[in-house]
């Protein structure tokens, strides 16, 4: 057993304990802090699906959401990111088994799949700005744009952030800390996976049925 | 290259002129002062690049001194234009430059003073009444004092470069949209809020895993002292709340900057949406301030009444419910919407429920003075004047609760009046009890007592002289934020005794500030003998020498009961055994204020449109992030034999084993 699954596997042990010892410590308390950012992330989200729900009607004499939106196109994005948060759950699973390659091998293929994502959803925009649907044309593409936008913004830091753990991962091995690390990512990447459920449900099915 | 800046950003007038000469004057004697004493060094390892909390709480402090000198002069400004502005006179300000005034006051009082001062007693206290060494992120803790400070200067730098926002404190919009506030005031509003806020995001997370996390063993949540609750609570506040301002906040900006139309008049756009989310976020602001406040005083009153609280699990329950309830009131701060009976009925009986806990702690606040032996120190006081001033406040809010009333009185100098008396009477009074309180704690020192006395009488009879007229003002139909009034209105004496009052507050104010100076010169004189415990005290603060050394507890405590001090005291708990062990000490690091830097750049640059500077800025934080994000978990440690070292040499000696009964 390697350092990083006594931790995994001892931190309910240490859960409760209130010694400062760092090694042990930081995890529960890294963990914990990462729930409670993703709590204000959620709320982040909430106020603009909320302002989302207010403005979705306000088209200002333009097409709306039965007009724009495309299922296939929305469903195949579900799909890669639902694949990548699989494929992420396999890194950490890795992980845990000490297979220092494994893991670098499924955070590329959880990069490829997001990169993926980002790239349709990217041409989606592009396709609507060009035919005349841009951010600036009524409120509801205003917050279609910003809702979506700060999704697709997230899974871009979620990329970059993918990058620096390969690279550690690659360099240290798993350690306490990376191993640390990798967790608070995957806690990450499959919020973002929870979000897009919520734009899919909301703004796509919703908007199109 | 320079974006919109141009050479016009640095043409003021006279007042503005003199508040810049006067800053870069001050700038420039602390840089030289700085060399001239050779003390970069010392400040660089020491204070810069600390990770301690205590440190960071000084340092919060000593920047919310320095905003609260700005904010104040604001107020002060604001109140002379009043006084003289009247019939033919126009005062010494012109209309747009006393909407930056009014503007800055409320940003720079509610983010950079109230805001500032609790995280700064948070970062002091926190740690030290619940057991801990430190905080649990103890670099997230140095980042968002550095977000803060990164905020404040680009409030400072909005004075001497371009324009401050005209739009009032909260921006509503269409007036800070682009198209009514095209220049540079709100972006600097917009970029100080967001820097502040990501800040106050930051700590709110670090101090809920610290409550939940780090408290010392056989602490359980209810046998936290009322100040932690009281943090628990409020933190829980900022981390519902702080998402929300975050998110409106970007939205005004992408209406600003990518003609978005989130809250413009036109292309479907919603301005009353804006003033619903700011205000979800704004009204559990107010509590996040409040609770606090609270707390302090629920820690002052029973050790100066030589009692146990009264009513401690009831005063727990109160904060619970204030913190649930503040966030289905939002609606009252604009009945005036004309939202219908249905949703105003529903908006003004939670409001004024707000009211029943809120009793409850006054209640309980003077059951546990009932038959102690009160102690009638400076700290309580402020205490006295919060409970009159609050209790004043209070019922007014009660009374702007009712919709057909505030429809009435809606944005009167009613209403000012009444959310001074929240913030000054209520939040400001507390705060100063708490620095007094624990002033020694973290000196070792007192402040000097008579001059906190003088000070408090100026406060109290300038703050009534200078509010109570606006209540009678508010009825009498004048408005908030006017610069100009006619004589005929019969205004004008009312206006004069307020501006009076101000005077006498700041006659308080500046007896603090002397008094602070006055007292570190004279430390000998008012040197806290007793070497830790000067009050009595009752929390585990008490327990450790005065200053605390940099891990806090030698030994880990063990509480038993809500009072731990106390029990030692009297011999109901036994005495902590000095097992000395090895301690870990997070190690400096100057990445905190290099990602405050790089924000700062950022946010001035985007003010500006200076996009490659923004890039610069942006890229310089994610490489900071980067590097942090790569190191390894790395502490000094500091060795059991010197640990007793310092603590033979340090600890009060009736605090030492054996020695408390």
């Amino acid at each position: 057993m390697n350092d990083s699954m006594m931790v995994y596997h001892t931190r309910d042990k240490y859960a409760d304990t209130s010694m400062p010892d760092p090694e042990q410590d930081t995890f529960s308390k890294t963990v914990l802090g990462f729930w409670l950012y993703l709590l204000t992330d959620c709320l982040l989200f909430a106020t603009l699906f909320a302002t989302y729900a207010v403005m979705h009607h306000e088209t200002f004499g333009g097409p709306g959401s039965r007009e724009l939106f495309s299922l296939p196109i929305a469903f195949s994005e579900t799909m890669l990111l639902l694949l990548s948060s699989v494929t992420c759950g396999l890194a950490v699973l890795s992980a845990v088994r000490n297979e220092n390659k494994k893991i670098i091998l499924w955070l590329i293929v959880t990069f490829f799949l997001g990169a993926s994502f980002i790239a349709t959803e990217l041409t989606e925009f592009s396709d609507l700005i060009r035919e005349g649907h841009g951010w600036d044309k009524s409120a509801f593409l205003s917050s279609f744009f910003t809702l979506v936008g700060t999704h697709g913004l997230h899974v871009t830091i979620g990329l970059f952030w993918m990058c620096v753990m390969i690279a550690q991962i690659s360099i240290k091995g798993v350690t306490v800390p990376t191993f640390r690390r990798l967790v608070v990512f995957s806690l990450f990447w499959h919020f973002l996976d929870l979000v897009w459920i919520f734009i899919f449900t909301f703004v796509y099915l919703m908007g199109v049925i | 290259m320079f974006g919109r800046l141009t050479l016009d950003a640095f043409k003021h007038e006279a007042s503005q002129n003199f508040a810049v000469l006067m800053m870069v004057l001050t700038g420039m004697a602390v840089f030289g002062l700085l060399f001239y004493l050779k003390r970069w060094k010392w400040l660089w390892s020491e204070w810069l690049t600390t990770t301690d909390p205590k440190r960071i709480g000084v340092m919060y402090i000593i920047v919310v001194l320095l905003m609260f000198m700005k904010g104040f002069a604001d107020a002060i400004m604001m109140r002379l234009q009043q006084a003289l502005s009247v019939g033919e006179s126009h005062g010494f300000i012109s209309a747009s430059h006393f909407q930056e005034v009014f503007s800055a006051h409320g940003t720079t009082m509610i983010f950079f003073v109230g805001m500032g001062f609790i995280f700064g007693l948070l970062n002091l206290i926190i740690p030290l009444q619940i057991g801990a060494r430190d905080v649990a992120f103890p670099f997230l803790n140095a980042l968002a004092f550095w977000l803060f400070t990164a905020a404040a200067m680009l409030m400072m730098i909005s004075l001497a470069v371009g324009k401050f926002s005209t739009a009032g404190w909260l921006a509503y919009p269409p007036l800070s949209g682009v198209e009514y506030s095209p220049d540079e005031g709100v972006d600097y509003w917009i970029w100080i809020l967001q820097i502040a806020g990501l800040g106050t995001t930051i700590s709110g997370v670090n101090f809920l895993v610290t409550i939940l996390k780090m408290r010392c063993p056989g602490m359980t949540l209810m046998k936290m002292p009322i100040f932690v609750w009281s943090a628990l609570c409020s933190m829980i506040l900022v981390i519902f709340a702080f998402p929300i301002l975050t998110a409106t906040l970007f939205m005004l900006t992408l209406d600003r900057y990518l003609d978005m139309h989130f809250f413009t008049s036109g292309g479907g756009g919603n301005p009353m949406m804006y003033v619903n989310l700011i205000w979800a976020w704004g009204h559990p602001e107010v509590y996040i301030l409040i609770l606090p406040g609270f707390g302090i005083l629920s820690e002052i009153v029973p050790t100066f009444s030589e009692k146990r609280l009264f009513g401690y699990v009831s005063m727990v329950w109160a904060l619970l419910l204030i913190t649930f309830y503040s966030f289905i009131v939002w609606v009252h701060h604009f009945f005036t919407m004309g939202a219908g009976p249905g949703v105003n009925s529903f908006f003004a009986i939670m409001t004024m429920l707000i009211a029943i806990p809120t009793g409850v702690k006054i209640f309980n606040w003077l059951f546990t003075k009932f038959r102690g032996r009160v102690h009638f120190t400076s700290p309580m006081l402020w205490f006295f004047a919060f409970l009159l001033n609050f209790t004043i406040g209070g019922m007014t809010g009660i009374l702007l609760s009712a919709p057909p009333v505030d429809f009435q009185v809606h944005n009167s100098l009613f209403l000012v009046a009444h959310f001074h008396g929240m913030v000054i009477g209520g939040l400001l009074f507390s705060l100063f009890a708490g620095f007094t309180y624990w002033f020694p704690k973290f000196t070792g020192f007192f402040l000097d007592e008579r001059l906190n006395r003088y000070a408090f009488w100026c406060w109290l009879t300038g703050f009534l002289l200078a509010f109570m007229p606006l209540y009678m003002l508010g009825f009498m139909g004048a408005t908030r934020r006017l610069d100009h009034y006619e004589a005929s209105t019969g205004w004008h004496p009312l206006f004069v005794l307020v501006a009076i009052g101000a005077g006498i507050i700041l006659c308080g104010a500046t007896i603090q500030v002397l008094g602070l100076f006055w007292s570190i010169k004279n430390r000998k004189k008012n040197w806290d003998h007793t070497g830790g415990d000067p009050w009595n005290g009752r929390t585990l603060e008490w327990s450790i020498s005065s200053p605390p050394p940099i891990y806090n507890f030698a030994i880990i405590p063990t509480v038993n009961e809500l009072d731990p001090l106390w029990a030692i005291k009297r011999g109901e708990a036994p005495p902590p055994i000095m097992d000395y062990e090895d301690i870990h000490i997070p190690k400096n690091t100057p990445v905190g204020m290099y990602i405050g830097g790089f924000s700062l750049i950022f946010g001035f640059a985007m003010v500006w449109h200076i996009y490659w500077l923004a890039i610069i800025g942006f890229i310089g934080i994610i490489i900071c992030v980067i590097f942090q994000l790569s190191g390894n978990d790395e502490h000094d440690l500091m060795t059991a034999a010197q640990v007793q070292e310092i603590e033979e040499a340090r600890m009060p000696s009736h605090l030492k084993r054996g020695e408390f009964i």
